[in-house]
């Protein structure tokens, strides 16, 4: 509330101000500051990578190349015998012209490898963080409308034990229930993959075969941030209940649920959706533990795979995509923002 | 017979981990049309929990005994479709603090249309909007303001944002809860002009909520004081102001004088001690305490409401009839 406490004298004369401008300006203050964090990843994801234990040469070698020649020989095809400062500026430049290199273990180009392993991964994130967002929210308002009802208990401490749940046992606890079967019930899902082999996966079966396959894993993530978000938003509209605004909404006769959806929720999710924001990032590594744990070939799968190499390339564009989705998403939140509150956007 | 409102033996208690706390303890109050009522005590006398009551906005923690009578129909226990088409249309509100009053992410434009869609959902977009502008202009804001959001208009302009959406479905009576508590003394005077200005020119009655006694004396026809959530006194604001009749009332007008008053300059007065909490009335009279004409029976029994010559009553045995 700090920002309507302070003097208003400025905007006291009776001009309009013209809103579009003030919008803009918020616009390219925060794309500004996510191009930033791009670059300063940049150099990140090149020298976070060099400082890792191994040796590629010798892991992918694995005996072949024994002699001291045949490493120098791998070292210098790939420019691994450069100084680090030579290295860096080199993949800088490469970077800049959209080649991320070739992955020292499928050698292929990494872009093409990324690309291929972005798929899943864009699936799987995206249906679990809209799932996530809309039950969650939706438990949230409920909840905190009627605290202390047997619902507000209920998906209170449902989204307590969720929220303590490491997302890869909870991944496991589904296999072991769903795809395996436990008891009485039989294991009807796929333990992990993305396509039955036998299934065109372009075909509308092919379709329905990865929704299938992508079922657990997805129940997966969006149980495991659910809890988060049901609980911020329930805590944030908690915080608004005792408003005088409502009061005023009241005292105009509107409808209880009016009041609600149209006054008290579209303040309290403006804190929701910075945490929303903030999780992105999370969700982004959740995606790397139920990647492995269903096996599904997307980024995670893939940074893990190249990690035991270490895939240097394929790290540094794993980690750059990742990246580049977070600070996204938090670009999009930030914008968002600016739309549903319009004290910081002037 | 007020034909406005009328409030019979109005009580009520806010339900609490600590026990029951009476905040209004069995009031009476009657407005007429076009009639403006001041209501005036110290904060936590039961005044604004008074007023909540007339659009039934009490906390759910809140029990209501009595009854309050709008143009003869009991608010506490009409349904909630009548009372939701009573609340604004019939009966609007001033709220104190405009800057937490007004919702902060919409544009006050939309605010003040709000209850005309509620109310009148057949008004076509463009009437709404004419209005809206009407009433921005009526309280002295140009209706290109409409647009603005709360925090971009000062403290003054919001609570006459405030006014002009208490006017928006024209209403038969206007709740203004001490509407100039949170503003410097010039934009005070100012928005006390815009609202009794526009009462008096509309005929809206008014219950109008203060603890301020000179500027309740300025703008109603009749006062009713209260302390420790009952009333202690009623009568002509003139009345009131100038000679009080119950001590506490006397304390409070003594307190607020009048600029320019040469009497108030030679009797600077306040008032000792601090007001009752309802959790723990004292026995008797509840000013008693405080009182500087207290006697030892002022402890024994809660004074009635006694009548002293037409529409003039006080709660006080010390007062010779």
């Amino acid at each position: 509330m700090s920002l309507a406490t302070t003097p208003t004298t400025a905007v006291d004369s009776a001009e309009p101000r013209p809103r579009r401008r003030g919008y803009g300006r918020y616009v390219l203050s925060k794309v500004a500051g996510a191009v930033g964090s791009l670059l300063f990843m940049l150099v990140v994801s090149f020298f976070l990578f060099r400082v890792l234990p191994g040796d590629p040469a010798r892991t992918l070698g694995r005996g072949r190349f024994t002699n001291p020649e045949q490493i120098e020989e791998f070292n210098r095809t790939y420019g691994l015998n450069e100084s680090l400062p030579r290295q860096f500026l080199t993949y800088l430049q490469n970077t800049f012209s959209g080649d991320l290199g070739i992955s020292l273990k499928y050698r292929v180009p990494v872009s093409d490898l990324l690309l291929d392993r972005m798929w899943p991964t864009l699936l799987l994130v995206g249906t679990s963080t809209i799932l996530a967002t809309v039950i969650g929210v939706w438990l949230g308002i409920r909840g905190a409308w009627n605290r202390g009802s047997t619902f507000d208990k209920a998906s209170t401490g449902a989204s307590l034990t969720l929220y303590s749940m490491p997302e890869w046992w909870l991944g496991l606890l589904l296999i072991a229930v769903f795809a395996v079967g436990w008891g009485p019930i039989p294991g009807i899902f796929p333990t992990g993959g993305l396509h039955s082999t036998d299934v065109d996966p372009s075909s509308l079966a092919g379709v329905l075969d990865t929704a299938w396959h992508l079922t657990l894993p997805v129940i997966t993530l969006t149980l495991a941030y659910l809890a988060d978000y049901a609980l911020i938003m329930r805590s944030s509209l908690l915080d608004e209940l005792g408003e005088d605004y409502l009061t005023t909404a009241r005292a105009k006769g509107l409808r209880d649920i009016v009041v609600r959806n149209r006054h008290a929720v579209p303040n309290a999710l403006l804190p929701t959706t910075t945490v929303i924001a903030l999780s992105m990032g999370f969700i982004v590594s959740g995606a790397i533990t139920v990647e492995t744990v269903f096996s599904i070939p997307g980024l995670g799968l893939l940074g893990v795979e190249a990690l035991e190499v270490p895939d240097y390339w394929v790290l540094q564009g794993t980690f750059l995509v990742a990246a580049a989705g977070v600070i996204l998403a938090n670009l999009a939140a930030n914008l968002l923002y600016g739309i549903l509150d319009p004290r910081v956007r002037t | 017979m007020p034909d406005l409102l009328t409030m019979r033996d109005v009580s009520v208690t806010y339900r609490t981990e600590g026990g029951d706390v009476p905040a209004v303890r069995g009031v009476d109050l009657a407005l007429s049309r076009g009639e403006i009522v001041g209501l005036a005590g110290e904060s936590g006398c039961g005044k604004s929990t008074l007023a909540s009551t007339i659009l039934r906005l009490q906390p759910p923690s809140a029990t209501v005994t009595g009854q309050v009578l709008f143009e003869g129909e009991d608010v506490l226990t009409m349904s909630w479709g009548d009372l939701r088409a009573l609340r604004w249309a019939g009966a609007s509100m001033v709220f104190q603090g405009a800057l937490h009053s007004l919702n902060p992410v919409r544009r006050i434009g939309d605010q003040i249309a709000e209850p005309i869609r509620v109310h009148s959902p057949e008004t076509p977009d463009r009437e709404v909007e004419a209005r809206v502008g009407e009433l921005l202009e009526q309280v002295g804001l140009p209706p290109t303001r409409a647009r603005a959001y709360p925090h971009q208009l000062s403290g003054g302009q919001r609570q006459r944002v405030m006014i002009a959406m208490a006017l928006a479905c024209r209403p038969r009576l206007i709740v203004a809860d001490e509407p100039t508590t949170a503003l410097d003394v010039m934009v005070q005077a100012q928005v006390l002009d815009v609202l009794s200005a526009l009462v008096h020119e509309l005929g809206v009655g008014m219950l109008m909520i203060s603890h301020d006694l000179s500027v309740l004396a300025d703008l109603c026809d009749r006062i009713v004081v209260m302390y420790g959530g009952r009333v202690v006194e009623t009568g002509p604001a003139e009345g009131v102001f100038g000679g009080a009749l119950h001590p506490y009332a006397g304390a409070l007008s003594a307190a607020f004088p009048r600029v320019g008053d040469p009497r108030a300059r030679f009797a600077p007065s306040g008032l000792p001690g601090d007001p009752p909490d309802p959790a723990q009335l004292p026995p008797g009279c509840a000013f008693a305490p405080r009182c500087p004409r207290a006697i030892e029976e002022c402890t024994r029994a809660v004074p009635e409401l006694r009548s002293f010559g037409a529409d003039r009553s006080a709660a006080c045995i010390r007062v010779a009839s």
